[in-house]
């Protein structure tokens, strides 16, 4: 039941802050709509209702973090697709490592510790 | 530049494009509570900020503007990437916001009550990537 309540909120926020992207403009603007805190706003209320607010408040420190890893990937792939122009889809999916990279990155030199 | 809202883009969007956005995010949404589930809130807070539904949205303001190239006669490659790094620029700006969203959860919640922290963190998000936006434009 938890997990389709959680398909279902992030579904929707997903998909209102997507339409929110599309409609606003100029373009530079609704990209601002891409990197949103969806999953987040989906989930924070079912995990503070379960677990508390120390445990929300950790979940957020590391967020900052995956922010960060967010924002090095978002500027690599811009430069990338300006530079080179390749295939959008396959350029964001190509560089889905460097997020990974920097978010284990500051995992093991802030959050571990 | 200003801001504007263009309902005419909604109809470039086809119904399976909305559901495969509607999935996806409801699939990120679970795994990201799965792992919190599983290695805790320290693994799991980093994909509150995955960049799930990313990739989706450069792909179809890609697709979006080669179809209004191609229906200008145009070619319409070139600049449609062109546009994708666009948004992929104004994305990086969002996620200063972002930041500024976990940063107050991060320092509001262990002493503060849920609510009034939420609408503050949301508040600062829109804020500080609003800021961050309109620097960007002016420079």
């Amino acid at each position: 039941m938890d997990i389709l309540l959680r398909f279902l909120i992030g579904g929707i926020v997903v998909s209102v802050f997507a339409i929110l992207g599309d409609v606003v403009k100029p373009e530079s603007l609704g990209g601002v709509f891409a990197a949103a805190p969806t999953i987040a706003l989906a989930t924070l209320v079912l995990t503070m209702h379960k677990h508390g607010g120390v445990y929300v408040a950790t979940e957020a420190r590391s967020m900052v973090a995956g922010a960060i890893a967010f924002f090095a990937y978002a500027c690599v792939v811009s430069f990338v697709l300006m530079r080179w122009r390749p295939k959008a889809l396959a350029t964001a999916i190509a560089l889905l490592p460097l997020w990974f990279a920097t978010a284990a990155s500051a995992w093991a030199l802030w959050l571990r510790r | 530049m200003r801001l504007k809202f263009k309902f005419d883009s909604l109809k470039e969007t086809k119904p399976t494009e909305y559901l495969s956005r509607f999935v996806f995010g409801g699939v990120v949404t679970v795994f990201a509570g799965f792992v919190a589930d599983h290695y805790g809130p320290v693994l799991g807070g980093l994909f509150l900020a995955f960049p799930g539904i990313f990739p989706a949205g450069v792909s179809l303001v890609e697709k979006h503007k080669t179809q209004r190239e191609k229906a200008e006669g145009k070619l319409g490659i070139w600049s449609a990437r062109g546009q994708a790094s666009v948004e992929a620029t104004g994305a990086s700006v969002g996620t200063l916001g972002l930041m500024g969203f976990a940063v107050v959860l991060w320092q509001g919640l262990p002493t503060h009550n849920f609510l009034p922290i939420l609408f503050t963190a949301t508040g600062t998000w829109i804020a500080v990537s609003f800021l961050f936006w309109w620097v960007r434009e002016k420079m």
